[in-house]
């Protein structure tokens, strides 16, 4: 019983000293930001690196999530006579949630884990601290271009996202099911609010960018040296990106829509 | 040298292409083309019920858009609801004894306001009013009658 107690505040003390470790790092890492602008070649590089690879990614996930919508929203609304309102189920559902959860998951497992996997590494072979033998402050050249990679990035893919799933659902929907293509788009734009629905979707993609890369970088910094500890923080880069992702996203759903 | 200018080139393509998407949901998803560059005037109607009339319902004559509504308040003097009706500027040839009447569209749609055009040689303009109203049709009511009616005609044909 004792030493159940005794487990229980070892892991509250570990959990809450890795928290105030994180929030320190994130510091770091913000006021390391000032120092990447002068060199736009270090943030272009994670740019490609996190971007223009996760680009293919998210295009053809969005395509078919979109077609999916598609089928499953017109078997739905048929029911009821209302296939016509099939192009606001699916761009309402793809803007203001799927668009920026899916995209932030799917970041977190491609993007995330690499950027995890490479900093751990860099670790493991004493890179970083070559760095800073060399008086390179490895804060500033490799962890914040990284960190601002992944806060572009996000919004980017998460609208590229939403846009492809829309028109995937229209193929599925006006191709193959037969809704009428005006309707599915005059529909859209009558009930979708640039506001209320786009802004909010994009600003959830710039929150989940954040704590994604975040805790991506983090478990890369803070793993332990070794080949098992890169791959448990690789792991714990996915599963916690994912717990707070969705999580935020209850959130930030409760905040934004509540009142409507 | 060959290498960061192929990169250079995709981020470039990336974030258009990001850009790109954003401008396809914000002209081709949202409702916000419909109300840019539309210059309105604001014209108050009164109506004893303007059932679920909401802000940014359409305002439509002929079953054509012509505008939407800007906000709906109640008035505490005459307990009716003041709806302002903000008109596209090109429409501002209407007779000012059109009628506003809130209609729904289809069984279960969306309430709006349509505007039947009057004969009057004078037109409506910023901060008229439009005295000739007709309130919503609220479901339950049209039904509670048409049972009520049902019924009293069932006890009479049994007499």
């Amino acid at each position: 019983m004792i030493e159940l107690l005794q487990f229980l505040g070892k892991a509250t003390r570990k959990s809450f000293k890795k928290l105030g470790r994180a929030t320190f790092f994130l510091l770091e890492i913000i006021s390391g930001i000032a120092s990447v602008i002068p060199r736009p070649r270090l943030l272009l590089k994670q740019l490609y690196s996190v971007g223009v690879l996760s680009f293919l990614i998210i295009v053809i996930s969005g395509i078919f999530v979109g077609m999916v919508l598609g089928l499953q929203g017109y078997y739905t609304l048929s029911d009821f006579g209302a296939e016509e309102t099939l192009g606001v189920m699916v761009a309402a559902s793809l803007v203001r949630e799927l668009g920026p959860v899916v995209s932030a998951l799917l970041f977190a497992g491609r993007a995330g884990s690499a950027l995890t996997a490479e900093i751990g590494l860099m670790k493991a072979t004493e890179q970083l601290s070559g760095m800073e033998m060399m008086a390179v402050d490895p804060i500033k050249r490799i962890i914040s271009p990284r960190f601002l990679a992944g806060l572009i990035s996000m919004p980017i893919l998460s609208a590229l996202f939403s846009a492809v799933g829309i028109i995937g659902g229209q193929l599925v929907g006006s191709g193959l099911l037969g809704v009428d293509e005006g309707a599915y788009w005059s529909q859209m734009q009558a009930n979708i609010d640039f506001e209320g629905d786009i802004i909010n979707g994009i600003l959830k993609s710039l929150v989940f960018g954040f704590v994604a890369s975040w805790i991506a970088l983090f478990e890369g910094y803070d793993a332990i040296p070794t080949s098992e500890g890169v791959s448990r923080a690789t792991t714990r880069t996915v599963v916690n990106s994912a717990f707070s992702i969705l999580g935020l996203d209850f959130l930030l759903t409760a905040l934004m829509f509540g009142d409507n | 040298m060959q290498h960061t200018k192929t990169q250079d080139t995709l981020v470039g393509l990336f974030v258009a292409s990001g850009i790109a998407g954003l401008f396809f949901l914000a002209l081709q998803v949202s409702n916000l083309s419909s109300f840019v560059d539309q210059d309105s005037y604001a014209v108050t109607a009164r109506f004893e019920n303007s059932g679920g009339l909401k802000v940014k319902s359409p305002v439509s004559a002929a079953g054509v858009k012509i505008g939407q509504v800007s906000s709906i308040n109640f008035d505490p003097k005459t307990y009716q609801s003041i709806v302002t009706l903000n008109i596209y500027s090109q429409y501002n040839n209407l007779p000012e004894d059109t009628t506003a009447s809130i209609f729904t569209a289809g069984l279960l749609g969306e309430q709006y306001v349509n505007l039947d055009a009057g004969g009057s040689d004078s037109f409506l303009k910023n901060g008229s009013k439009i005295e000739i109203t007709q309130s919503a049709i609220i479901l339950e009511k049209a039904i509670g009658q048409f049972l009520f009616k049902s019924a009293e005609e069932k006890a009479q044909a049994k007499k």
